[in-house]
């Protein structure tokens, strides 16, 4: 039966959906708009789920001492924080005791894992959670600088939301992406070798593509550059290109196939 | 170990300094390099430079971050140019830090705007940009294939509140404005494979005119469509947004930005070569002993 039931809804909804996207008529558009508002809600499920998942990974992480453990109090520290900065924000200038709640809720949270993760006593944790959580509660309900807003869209313009956004995680994405410059140049200069046939063409097409956004090197090469640059991106490249998108197209088509008529279920854990 | 041993075995831990030092030097040096105009890029500033005041575009802003550096510029350009010739802006953002960018974005193209400004000899006084009016940002909603298909049918379906809170029926921009129909063009701003999804469930069903900002690892592959007529114009990362500043003749980062990329791509295609000579010369003098030793 636990087999047979998600079996029989990916089925009927796949079918349907299939010959939904086909039908432009008011009704298949009303049951489709109806469906979209479960999705929605599945969505929101499955992010309360992966929240949790985040946790009790992490939470293992610390327990068994895996290698940069420590990290993982960082980790739901900043997941916390990012919460309350985005269900908070200030009814005027004042900050009041805004921060003093916010590390007393991040202390409440990094108790409870010092509890889960503890191997022995967790009493002196315990206490100190509800401690913290006495403190943040009392500071939530007595402030008035600030407030929740659980409904409206307002903490998402409050200062520590934004702040957090533009100097946190902005700057954390930057830097990533940026090492990639660093990681491309090196692998280049190791795996750009003319070793055979097949490796010069695909070094001398990467030459000349990086080329042609040079303007130097116009006047030595003309425009032949750029004529040989558009003609390898829109002749070879687009031939490439078209083969593997009507590849994945089709195996895109016959995996959907296989998941409806219940062939592939991997998606019930089991292959 | 002669040199060309060592041209083949360069440590890597050179190649980075060598790197950040020339692109060091290229990000505080001032001199502009010149900007080629592919046409892919002008059918878009064409596009909409030849639309009628009060037109809507649509800009799904679906990047993250990380590659801000190379899509913010174009999203600067475009939506500066679309309020400076008052044609207003619908806005979206299908990546889950997507709603961060366009506030960012937002705000910072607002404030922009409060400049006057002359762009390609035509002069803008400066004037305020008004939420509802002159733009509407829809934010986010998660399943990006849905909610594009969703959007198909009515924009309010999937967005019945805008990104600040605010009815979208309360808003005077959103008056007859219903789904794809009612739009000049939608131009995806992307780094992700959302792009895939405005190709194959946006314009591949609803039809509507369609371009393209991409990462340049991704342009490659999207080629194909301009080719079949499904996009209008591809702008290809940095140099993309550059191509596009320098059309609009509102110079920003990414025309800054392509001092760097320039002479990092030098870095790269001289040790490349290096590596090619090292590599070259290895082989001869392998081939040589063999011979030799025949």
């Amino acid at each position: 039966m636990k087999q047979q039931i998600p079996r029989i809804l990916v089925f009927i909804f796949g079918i349907f959906l299939i010959f939904q996207f086909f039908v432009p008529h008011e009704s298949s558009e009303w049951v489709f708009e109806y469906l979209l508002d479960w999705n929605i809600i599945i969505g929101v499920f499955a992010l309360a789920v992966g929240i949790w998942s985040l946790f009790k990974v992490h939470v293992e992480k610390i327990r068994t001492h895996k290698v940069g453990w420590q990290y993982s109090y960082i980790t739901l520290g900043a997941l916390l924080s990012m919460l309350i900065f985005g269900f908070t924000s200030r009814n005027g200038d004042e900050w009041g005791w805004f921060f003093v709640f916010w590390l007393s809720a991040v202390m409440v949270l990094l108790m409870i894992i010092q509890a889960m993760a503890a191997k022995g006593n967790t009493l002196m944790s315990v206490i100190l959670a509800g401690a913290f959580a006495v403190i943040a509660v009392i500071i939530g309900a007595a402030d008035n600088a600030w407030a929740f807003h659980f409904q409206t869209a307002e903490p998402l313009q409050a200062t520590m939301f934004r702040r957090s956004f533009d100097f946190v995680l902005i700057s954390i994405h930057a830097t990533m992406f940026s090492l990639l410059a660093f990681f491309i140049a090196s692998a280049a200069y190791r795996a750009f070798r003319a070793r055979n046939v097949m490796a010069t063409l695909l070094l001398l097409s990467a030459l000349i593509v990086m080329s042609r956004f040079n303007p130097y090197l116009e006047p030595i090469f003309g425009e032949y550059l750029a004529r040989t640059s558009n003609w390898l991106m829109n002749v070879p490249n687009l031939a490439a290109q078209r083969a593997i998108v009507m590849g994945v197209g089709l195996g895109i088509v016959a995996t959907a196939l296989k998941v409806i008529l219940g062939i592939e279920r991997g998606y019930m854990g089991k292959g | 170990m002669n040199i060309f041993d060592r041209l083949m075995q360069i440590d890597r831990r050179w190649v980075f300094l060598f790197l950040v030092i020339l692109c060091v030097i290229a990000y505080v040096a001032d001199f502009q390099i010149p900007i080629l105009i592919e046409p892919e890029v002008e059918s878009i500033f064409t596009f909409i430079d030849t639309l009628p005041k009060g037109s809507v575009v649509f800009i799904p802003m679906d990047y993250d971050p990380g590659s801000m550096a190379e899509l913010h510029p174009m999203t600067y350009a475009i939506v500066e140019q679309c309020w400076r010739k008052e044609i207003k802006v619908l806005i979206t953002a299908l990546s889950q830090n997507g709603p961060g960018m366009a506030d960012q974005a937002l705000r910072d193209i607002a404030d922009s705007m409060l400049v006057p400004k002359t762009y390609n000899g035509v002069s803008y006084p400066a004037r305020e940009v008004v939420n509802g009016v002159d733009y509407v940002f829809l934010g986010y909603k998660p399943y990006p294939a849905l909610v594009i298909l969703a959007m198909g049918q009515d924009f309010r379906l999937p967005f019945p509140l805008d990104y600040y809170g605010t009815p979208v029926d309360s808003l005077p921009m959103m008056r007859g404005l219903h789904n794809y129909n009612d739009l000049a063009c939608a131009i995806n701003i992307s780094g992700t494979n959302a792009t895939d999804y405005w190709i194959s469930y946006g314009q591949g069903r609803f039809g509507f005119p369609l371009a393209i900002g991409v990462t340049g690892v991704s342009t490659a592959q999207y080629y194909p469509y301009l080719g079949s007529g499904q996009i209008f114009g591809i702008m290809g990362g940095m140099l993309g947004g550059a191509e596009y500043e320098e059309l609009a003749d509102n110079p920003g980062n990414a025309k800054d930005a392509m001092r760097v990329q320039l002479f990092a791509h030098l870095v790269i295609i001289a040790f490349v070569i290096m590596g090619n000579i090292g590599f070259f010369a290895t082989v001869r003098k392998r081939k040589r002993q063999q011979r030799e030793g025949r």
